[in-house]
């Protein structure tokens, strides 16, 4: 069933295909996780007084995602399920490249965090972690006598 | 249907995007597509087909708290767009989508003179 269909496609789209390709193989030994283009795709930002993690895993069930937090790292793992097209012997594959599966990402986090007060959310397919650093850890302002 | 890259003349639909990963399949009845455009309320996806181009255009929209500054990105635009040719055969007038968590899915159904057609043979 995932045999790639004759399928009458633009010379450009197929070009386009295989620069992506390319672009996803970026170095030629990637690291044995597989480097970039992992799922879920992972956006990581921070602020003064926060981490920031935001996780692109759409089409998910977010209660049987795995988030934790040991040791200074904190990890992402769960599985996505793509339901079956309608198992009907005649339906074709033409394009297949949704990720489906057992996934995992690690994210390691600076020292100042506070684990206690993490916060985790779900909307629109992005699982959106908020990690608070410590207070001690966050920039004061020292007045001059 | 077949895939085309978006070669629009209109210049300001030439914005960089991000190409969604598409599941296409194909049955007797017509062709399901799904695609992964996390990151993007309803309000900002955009289904369109226009003659025979289907296009899929997508705004993303995080919550990111005020002085952010990213330190890792690897989805680094803003906007998902994949655009599609449609085979004749396919009745774009009733194409339906579902829309959550960030997996679109489309349903094209092929025109009903396309649907297989079973023969009858009369033995006489």
């Amino acid at each position: 069933m995932f045999y790639r269909a004759l399928f009458p496609r633009d010379l450009f789209a197929e070009l386009d295909r295989l620069q992506r390709l390319l672009h996803q193989a970026d170095d030629l030994s990637p690291s044995i996780r597989g480097g970039r283009g992992g799922f879920p795709a992972l956006n990581v930002g921070s602020t003064p007084a926060s981490v920031e993690i935001y996780a692109f895993a759409p089409g998910i069930d977010p209660a049987a995602v795995e988030v934790q937090i040991e040791k200074g790292v904190l990890t992402i793992a769960g599985e996505r399920k793509i339901e079956a097209p309608t198992s009907s012997d005649k339906a074709a594959v033409h394009i297949d490249e949704r990720f489906a599966g057992r996934f995992r990402r690690v994210v390691s986090l600076p020292d100042d965090i506070d684990t206690d007060a993490v916060s985790a959310q779900y909307r629109d397919g992005v699982l959106h972690v908020s990690i608070p650093r410590r207070a001690a850890a966050q920039p004061r302002r020292i007045s001059i006598q | 249907m077949s895939e085309k890259t978006a070669k629009t003349a209109d210049a300001s639909r030439e914005e960089a995007a991000l190409l969604p990963p598409v599941d296409v399949i194909e049955d007797a009845s017509g062709i399901v597509l799904c695609a992964d455009l996390p990151g993007v309320p309803k309000e900002n996806l955009h289904v369109q087909v226009e003659a025979d181009t289907l296009t899929i255009e997508g705004e993303l929209r995080l919550d990111m708290p005020e002085g952010m500054e990213s330190t890792h990105a690897e989805i680094s635009l803003p906007r998902y767009r994949r655009v599609f040719t449609l085979s004749k055969e396919l009745d774009t007038e009733k194409v339906a989508a579902e829309f959550g968590q960030g997996v679109l899915k489309l349903t094209i159904p092929k025109l009903a003179h396309a649907q297989p057609k079973k023969i009858e043979i009369r033995v006489e």
